[in-house]
Parts: C-alpha cells; structure tokens; sequence
C-alpha cells in the first residue's frame, strides 16, 4: 500500500538535508572532541612552564608568610589576611542540572547550598559573604563555554566551581584560564584537566588516581584471569578512564578477552554484551556515565553476565543500586569518598545534608562540599577578592581538614587524598574486600 | 576482526538476528506513526518525537506511581499520544493549512511544538532518566535451547509481536475500512477528496489521533525494551525514524516496518561481527541506507509517483 503524495521529489530532498544535518551535527561530538585534545596539547607545554612558577610561589608563601613573593597577592593583601573582606563575593557554580547526568548536578548544587549557607551564616569570612550563582552547563560543551562566559563577564565572579563534566570543562576552563580567574573542578576526573593552566584546580581525584587501586583490589579478592571492557567512545571522560583500566588491568596482569564501546545515548546494549560474555570474561570493567551505566548493568545480568561488573567513577551514585536494582549486585567501584566514613567531618556533613534534603549524600555532594569550603579558604587565606591572589591561596593550601579525609593539592593542583574501594552489596554501598 | 570462534558459531548468530530484530521494531514501532503523517498529510511531524517522549511518561506516570499494570499503562500511553497529536493538529498544523502557509511552514512549527514540549517534561519531570518498576516485566529472559541457547528478553518478545501487530492493523484500517478510503483520498489530493464530500479536516484529525495512539505504543514498548525513560529519548530516536521512513518508502507502512527492522539487523550485525563496531556502527548503518536509496530512490517499497495510491 502506498499513500499518494504531492511533490515528492522537494520532500525527499528536505527530509535528506534534514538528515544530513543531524547527522552532521551528531559527527561534530566526535571531532569536536579532538579539538580540546589539541589545545590541551598546547597548553600542557605553556602550563608545564607555568606550573613550575606556581609550585614555587605556592611554596615559598607556604613557608615564608610574609616574603617577597606574597607580593604577587597584591598591596592591599598585606598582613591582615580575612579582615579586609566585606561585602558579596560573587562564585559562579557551572552545573548540569538538565539531562542524564543532572543527577551529578543537582548532587554538587545541593551540597554547595548547604555549604555556602554554612559558610555565610557562622561568618567564616568575617564581614563577607559568598553569593553563590548557580549556572545550568546542560552537560554540553557549548552551553558550558556560554554560562561560563556569562559568569566572566556578566557577573564578574571572583571564581568558579565546576563544570560538573571532564568535556564541560576541556572546553569551558581555557575561557577562565584566560580571563585569569579560578577554576576548581568539584567532579572532573579526565586525564589532563589541570594541564589546561595554573588557574585550573581541582578537588576529585583523577581516575588515575583511584583505577589502579580498585583493579589492585579487585586482583587482590578474586584473582580474574579475563577482563572484558565496555566503554563510550563519545566522551573524553570515559575514555580518558578507559584508557586507565587498560593500563592497570595490563599491570596486573589480567587478559583482556575484549574491548566493546558504545555512543552516548545508545540504550541497547545487548550485542556488545553478548559478543564480551562470548570472550569468556571473571570481571565485565564499564567505563560509563551513569545514564547508560543503568542499562548496561541490567542488559549485562539478562544476557548472562553474572560476573562482578567493575565500574569508573560514573557509577558513583547510589542511583546505580537504587535504579538497577538486583543487577547492580557485585559491582565495585573506586571512589573518593564513602557515606559510611567514620570521619567526623563527614559525618557532620551526612547528618547536615540529610537534615536538610532528607536524602543521603553521594560522593559528588561530599566533593562539591569540601570545594565550597576550599574556596572560602583559599578566600580567607588570600583576604581579597583579587584573583591571583585566591590562585596563589587555593595552590597553597595542605592537610585541609575536610569532609574527603586530610586533603592537600600537589604541585599540579590535583588533589592528593586516600580512596576507597566500594562494593553493592545488600542493596547498598559497602566497603569492598 | 572479532574472535574467529565466533563468526562460524550459529547460536551466536541466532542470538544476534534476534537481538537486531528487537533492535529495529524499536525503530520500525515508532517510524509507523511518523510515516503514517507523512503520506497523509504530506507533514514532516518532528514533534511525533516529543510526543513519543510524553507518552512514554504518561506510561510510567501509569504504571510506576500508580502501579497499574502494563496493558493499562499501554492504553493510557495511547490515548495520551491519540490526544496530544491531536492538540498539535489544532494549534500546530490547521492553521497554517487553512492560511495556505508555505510547504515548509507546518515543518517549522512541529519543531517549535517539539522544543516547547520537550521543555515541558524537563520542568515537570525533572530532567532525571526514569525507570519503569521492576515487576513491569519478569527480568529473566525466555531460552530456547538451555541456558546456553539463544536468549529472548519479554520485552524484545513483546515489542516484535506488538510491532507486527500494529503494522497489520494500520494496514488493514487504511485499506480495507470506509475511514481508511477516506485518509488514502486526502492523501491523493485534499481538494479532490473534497469535491468527492469527505470532511477533509475530520480525516485529518483522525489520522493525527491514529499517529498518536502510534507514538504512545511505541513510548510505552521502547520504554520497557531499554527501560530509559527521558525527556530526552525523543531527539535520540527521531533521526533513526526519519531514516526508517525513507528507506522503506515515504508513507508506506510495511515499508517502515521492513526499513526498521533492516536498519536494526545491520547496526546489530555490525557491532556483532566487528571489532569495536560499536564506534562506527551509523556510519555503516546510514552508508547502507544511502547506498539502497542510490538503487530505489523512493524507498524499498516505494513505488514511481504514478503508480502509487
């Protein structure tokens, strides 16, 4: 059967070019993608230099408080650090809070309300507030070089907390890097992030921070023979962590029996699947955003995968058990931080969060906390609202006493800090091992 | 190449042609809708995407926090797809049919009403995935031949029989009822189906309300295969429907039940019998769809424009 149309040649060639453009548009993830790979390139060599300047302002401010090289903090810093703040210090967070990965978002928005509200009411800067201006990165990298122009130049903010995403922030953080204002990623693990200059910090461990430890422990409890890997190849994130599991599980000494990947928004995952179990895998690695981990965890258990299914850092959100349910059972995942910890910071924090949103916080809350507070330090420290001078205060800070355990920055300004190796178990997060 | 085991193991190839048949009645369910608009109205309906992401909503609205069981949830999703597209005739498309606005016009506004819609379920939804509850459907596929046999989840069961179900009915309501005659006049020509006395804006209505129940079948059934209900699961289907449509012939029925599931055999196959074919499998997949339209320009099933009607 055939219904009779009008000119079908024009219709044809609408829907064609409708097509092609989609598709054009769909292309230009990928290639984009190489784009920040190369002005990462790029500025690796400018921060390689810029770097070895900052570690040594960093220090020598450490040891000699009033030294020369304070200096560079600015005139007005001078010995009074806290007392000449006053007013709003305005600090942009760029956050996703539509889309899949609004779960990260909305976490980090949480704590960082908590936090600043902390922060304001019990006057950890004297006279000065912090305003916090919460700016939706939609999880697309236009959108997060647009909120972070905005932030810039429209609301001139003294520094900023985010983008929640590793692709956010390849291509958002250059625009702060360049304006000279302060970057601390609370949720960023990809490889290379600092590397984008001596502005860029922050306070989540890289994955190759926290793979190696959790392959390490996985080898140590059930000794696999076979690994099959699972991947999204559309994300610099995921394959940045990809890259990581290949390394450690090569360490270990563990056979990969096969390598699948997939494209963000793909939601069968059954053929990949079906062709790793063939390979005969102990352990099924995923390195995903937990969007698609979901599903990928629930296909894995239909098709026949029974194997402990070890996951990236996007598996860090209680939604992986609250969502997949039985089939989340088993799965191991390296974080930096665990509700159960018995440091009295952090259980200050779950009661405080769970008293105010009547939920538990995630890892993404517990790291988005601590940035607020960084922050407020690194603001107090510095006793300005000069950018270079929060810079120089944020580099230097060591052993902060916070809710992740006693946290300093290295000389690159990534966070140095112990993990923990986490286990579903009974329906929930557990200590794995 | 993948494992060379595998490329001469059978039931690895029967769980395969499964798998990709399940695949492509995701894309077959939603493309019978869309192309449903498309020959009838002579619409490219982009908002049939957002209405599908509504649908699929309304079904876990149904099922998930009232806890009704599945055919209700299907039936609620249907209605709900019937009257939204029906909505979207009056606000979207009538009137600019009745000012005789330009071809391209009635595609514009679907877009508007698509992001306007799509914009909607993020407010009212929070943009957060959602899952229909695990009691929908048992999560222990069916084997047949042992457990080391070829696997066929209920939810791949069922969106193939539905799939095939729907393309029947839609096929025999158009060619064989009186309402059927009518919608096949106005897509010949909507003045000649006037001077023959049909209520041209009635059929109208009633194929948009058909396309909808369409949309809300496949939101329902796509949400279960996939259980990844978002507001965002409309835009990721759209363009594979759009393909769906074309390959098997604009306005043809079987044509995009055909164009579906062939579509969904050669992404299944390529990521099968690749290595990491997952990287490359819509190049492939539209590579084949571009070759197929060098060789029948109007679709698999389409036929020349003189024949057709």
């Amino acid at each position: 059967m055939q219904l009779r149309r009008g000119s079908l040649t024009l219709n044809l060639s609408v829907v064609l070019a409708l097509v092609a453009m989609t598709l054009l548009a769909a292309c230009g993830d990928p290639t984009a993608t190489t784009a920040p790979a190369a002005t990462t390139a790029v500025a690796t060599t400018a921060a390689s230099a810029t770097t070895a300047a900052a570690a040594t302002t960093a220090a020598s401010a450490a040891t000699t408080a009033a030294s020369a090289t304070t200096a560079a903090a600015g005139a007005t810093t001078a010995a009074t650090a806290g007392g000449k703040l006053s007013g709003e210090i305005k600090v942009a967070a760029l956050l996703t809070l539509t889309g899949d990965n609004s779960v990260y978002g909305s976490s980090q928005k949480n704590a960082l309300e908590l936090a600043i509200g902390e922060i304001n009411d019990n006057k950890f800067l004297g006279g000065a507030t912090i305003k916090l201006v919460v700016l939706d990165d939609k999880g697309d990298k236009q959108e997060g070089i647009s909120v972070m122009t905005k932030a810039l130049e429209q609301e001139k903010v003294s520094a900023v907390l985010g983008p929640t995403l590793s692709a956010t922030a390849f291509a958002a953080d250059p625009l702060a890097q360049k304006a000279g204002i302060p970057v601390l990623g609370m949720s960023n693990t990809a490889n290379g992030i600092t590397e984008m200059g001596n502005f860029v910090f922050r306070n989540s461990l890289p994955e190759s921070g926290v793979i190696p430890g959790v392959i390490d422990a996985v080898k140590a409890k059930s000794s696999p023979k076979k690994a099959a890997v699972l991947y999204e190849v559309t994300n610099e994130f995921t394959k940045s962590a990809y890259d990581v599991f290949k390394a450690s599980l090569e360490k270990n000494g563990i056979q990969i029996s096969g390598t699948e990947s997939y494209n963000k928004g793909d939601t069968d995952f059954r053929t990949q699947l079906n062709k790793l179990k063939a390979g005969g895998p102990d352990i099924l690695v995923v390195s995903g955003l937990i969007g698609e981990a979901i599903p990928i965890v629930q296909q894995a258990r239909e098709v026949g995968i029974t194997q402990p299914i070890v996951g990236g850092n996007g598996f860090n959100s209680p939604n992986i058990y609250k969502q997949a349910k039985d089939a989340a059972e088993g799965i191991v995942v390296g974080s930096a931080w665990f509700l159960g910890s018995p440091n009295p910071k952090s259980k200050a924090f779950v009661d405080a969060y769970k008293k105010k949103y009547n939920a538990d916080p995630d890892q993404f809350s517990a790291q988005a906390y601590d940035a607020a507070y960084l922050m407020a330090t690194a603001l107090k420290t510095a006793g300005s609202t000069d950018a270079k001078a929060i810079r120089d205060a944020l580099a230097g800070i060591k052993d902060f006493d916070g809710v992740l355990g006693k946290f300093s920055f290295d000389a690159n300004r990534n966070p140095v800090h112990p993990p923990v190796v986490l286990t579903v178990k009974g329906g929930k997060f557990d200590v794995y091992g | 190449m993948v494992d060379p085991s595998l490329l001469t193991n059978p039931v690895y190839l029967l769980q395969n042609l499964v798998d990709g048949l399940a695949r492509g009645a995701v894309y077959a369910v939603f493309a019978l809708g869309f192309t449903l608009i498309f020959g009838v109205l002579d619409i490219v309906n982009l908002a049939h995407a957002a209405t599908y992401m509504w649908c699929a909503f309304v079904g876990w609205i149904v099922m998930s926090e009232w806890g009704l069981p599945l055919p209700v949830g299907l039936l609620a999703a249907m209605l709900a797809g019937g009257l939204i597209a029906v909505g979207l005739e009056f606000v979207a498309f009538r009137p600019l049919r009745q000012e005789g606005a330009e071809r391209l016009a009635p595609m514009i506004s679907s877009i508007g009403a698509s992001i306007i819609m799509v914009s909607l379920a993020e407010t009212f939804f929070s943009a957060q995935t959602k899952r229909f509850p695990s009691g929908v459907l048992d999560p222990k596929p069916l084997y047949l031949g042992g457990t080391d046999g070829v696997r066929v989840s209920w939810a791949q069961l069922l969106i193939v029989v539905v799939s095939i179900v729907l393309m029947v009915g839609l096929g025999y309501l158009i060619r064989r009822t009186r309402t059927g005659k009518a919608i096949r006049a106005v897509a010949y020509s909507q003045r000649a189906a006037r001077l023959l006395g049909i209520n041209v804006n009635r059929i109208v209505v009633i194929t948009f309300f058909i396309g909808g129940l369409l949309a809300g079948a496949a939101g329902i059934l796509i949400g279960l295969l996939t259980n990844n209900i978002a507001p965002g699961i409309g835009a990721q289907i759209e363009l594979r429907g759009l393909a769906v449509v074309i390959l098997g012939g604009l306005g043809n029925i079987e044509g995009a039940v055909i164009g579906g599931l062939l579509l969904g055999l050669v992404e299944t196959f390529t990521i099968a019998y690749f290595q990491k074919g997952g990287d490359y499998k819509d190049a492939i997949a539209f590579l084949i769809l571009f070759l197929i339209l060098l060789v029948r320009p109007n679709g698999l099933l389409g036929r020349k424009e003189a024949n057709r009607a």
